[in-house]
């Protein structure tokens, strides 16, 4: 083989380049003291610079990858003889930055004396970009959303599961405190251990005194044998006390008591039992005022309020509420058998703009009542529960105009034009507002807060007129 | 490409170095050279800076601090590229070789962006 030929493989001898030339990926030919020879087209694609140009130049000026200051690939496949990939980026003639996947592979004569290197370069953006949607997109055991409230709330879960502190859950009703309980605890050192949940809202008082702490046989009337109490049950777990701003007074005397000690005592026993447990409360109410009126005892707000964490409302997770109703979807689509492809745009529409005081479990109802009803290939409004219809009219009101779309069957209807605004926009503004008062008006900073681009920040503050 | 501008007051360069050669990205340089090249072409005021780490940010800055006229660099990013040059600051980018030959070529107002100052050898042939 002369320089950049290949004899012996044809009949008549073959340009290297116009083999490599057409591949998909970048490849470069390098002598020992890794300076290019040869470069395929994509990898003058690449990197911005044509073959010629750079004949005998040292790869790393080429490529100028990340890795060839302190992990040059070749310094370890010339120990080796093995091709080794490692992922990086390069800064191409145009100023972009790509990360790329390398494989770096020496190149052997026919004594199996290395000669050079060939390298092969694959531009991962798409790939990067993928993963960066998928890790934006979700989730956290069996919540997703990837708003920037909620971005904070996932990167706040792994550091509370780690600490023992007792955890008080805020939050509207629907917000997924149910859920962040149970998946704080799956994430900490407790998830070997049992994770108790109980409603205080739902027993009786005395009933409740029973099943959070238990009783010995005959404590009192019906007491046939002895129970052990939930609190004794989560021993080495976690306690989700669920609507803890319905605990009767009385109750949270001894649950604080519990707190300080951490003895149970059944009814009726003298003896108590050490239990190691981790209590989580949660409340849709405001413990605060509660105290304030006199209805929650203060020392126990204080000992379960070490570590608090709060639930946004879904109108103010701005992007959610299109994956949560896709999500959804997916979810009672597989559930009920049903081969349903999507909202129709009007549908869609709405459902992006209804305001969700039931926030995410009345999204979910919703989702699943149309699921349910839907016999067509879309969810049409026709399948959405009665009093969205209702929203359905308001927001028909603002419209241009409307069409019948004769691709969904007439199911669907098509909108066009502008959709009335609801609560969104009012809650936007207030949120960009607050942002730039903290910031002191930096658009840079208040950008970085909101979790946008600064030309985003831009074009909604001069959606809502707040450009000066 | 435009070369170097005929310019009467005396400019500082600042060039970014790795090992002999200009630094193949300017976002990892950790050690800079910088120089005042007077009217006549005679370098004055040569420096050798070490950073504490590799930051671009502290680089721009330094870059602001000393009052750099030009910089001589090999891959930089556009972010950074557009903030000098908004900045003023004649950025001579993709620049290869030893930085001894660049200091010389710019001396000489002949460096150019993307400029190759290696010595090679003579092309057996190129394979297009």
């Amino acid at each position: 083989m002369s320089f950049g030929k290949i004899k012996g493989l044809f009949d008549s001898p073959v340009k290297l380049p116009s083999l490599v030339d057409e591949l998909p990926i970048g490849v470069a030919v390098l002598d020992l003291d890794r300076r290019i020879l040869l470069m395929n087209r994509s990898l003058e694609v690449m990197t911005g610079f044509n073959r010629e140009e750079v004949w005998f130049v040292p790869c790393h000026d080429v490529l100028r990858s990340n890795l060839c200051q302190t992990r040059c690939p070749f310094i370890h496949s010339r120990d080796s003889n093995a091709p080794v990939t490692v992922e990086g980026d390069i800064i191409n003639r145009d100023h972009q930055r790509i990360p790329i996947r390398l494989t770096a592979v020496p190149l052997t004569d026919t004594d199996g004396k290395v000669v050079g290197f060939m390298e092969t370069l694959e531009d991962i953006r798409a790939l990067k970009q993928a993963n960066d949607n998928i890790r934006k997109a979700v989730s956290f055991g069996n919540i997703i959303g990837r708003s920037p409230k909620m971005e904070e709330i996932f990167r706040l879960i792994p550091v509370i599961a780690q600490t023992d502190s007792s955890l008080l859950i805020t939050g509207e009703t629907g917000t997924g405190k149910d859920a962040i309980a149970e998946v704080i605890h799956r994430s900490s050192d407790r998830s070997k251990g049992s994770f108790i949940k109980v409603n205080c809202g739902a027993l009786p008082e005395t009933l409740l005194e029973s099943e959070l702490f238990g009783h010995k046989k005959g404590a009192f009337t019906g007491a046939v044998s002895d129970k052990m109490g939930r609190l004794r049950l989560a021993h080495n777990g976690t306690l989700y006390l669920t609507e803890i701003g319905d605990l009767p007074l009385p109750l949270q005397v001894k649950l604080l008591t519990f707190l300080d000690d951490k003895v149970v005592f059944p009814l009726g026993s003298t003896s108590g039992f050490q239990a190691e447990v981790r209590i989580i409360a949660a409340t849709h109410r405001n413990l605060e005022k509660m105290v304030r009126d006199g209805l929650f005892r203060q020392d126990l707000l204080f000992r379960l309020n070490v570590v608090r964490l709060h639930l946004p409302p879904l109108r103010e997770r701005e992007g959610d509420v299109g994956i949560l109703l896709d999500h959804f979807l997916k979810i009672y689509s597989t559930r009920f058998g049903k081969n349903i492809k999507g909202f129709t745009p009007g549908v869609r529409q709405l459902l992006m703009n209804y305001s969700y005081p039931g926030n995410v479990r009345e999204l979910r109802n919703i989702v699943e009542y149309a699921t349910n009803i839907c016999q067509a290939d879309s969810i049409g409004i026709e399948h959405l529960p009665i009093y969205m219809n209702g929203e359905y009219e308001e927001g028909m009101a603002g419209m241009e105009h409307v069409h019948a779309d004769p691709a969904d069957g007439g199911h669907g209807k098509e909108i066009s034009g502008r959709v009335t605004e609801m609560n969104w926009s009012e809650i936007e503004k207030k949120l960009i507002i607050e942002t730039l008062l903290k910031v002191n008006g930096r658009k840079n900073k208040a950008a970085d807060k909101l979790g946008w681009g600064r030309t985003t920040l831009w074009r909604k503050m001069k959606q809502y007129g707040l450009e000066s | 490409v435009a070369g170097v501008e005929k310019t009467e007051m005396p400019e500082k360069i600042l060039i970014t170095m790795w090992e002999n050669n200009v630094a193949p990205r300017f976002d990892l340089t950790t050690e800079v050279l910088i120089a005042r090249i007077e009217k006549d072409g005679t370098v004055t005021d040569q420096k050798t800076i070490v950073l504490a780490h590799e930051s671009t940010e502290d680089l721009c800055q330094l870059i602001l601090n000393e009052e750099v006229g030009v910089v001589v660099c090999g891959g930089i990013e556009e972010e950074f590229f557009d903030y000098l040059t908004w900045k003023k600051v004649k950025v001579f980018d993709s620049v290869m070789g030893p930085w001894e030959r660049a200091l010389e070529r710019f001396r000489e107002r002949k460096l150019k962006p993307g400029t190759i100052l290696f010595e090679r050898k003579e092309k057996k042939g190129h394979g297009r």
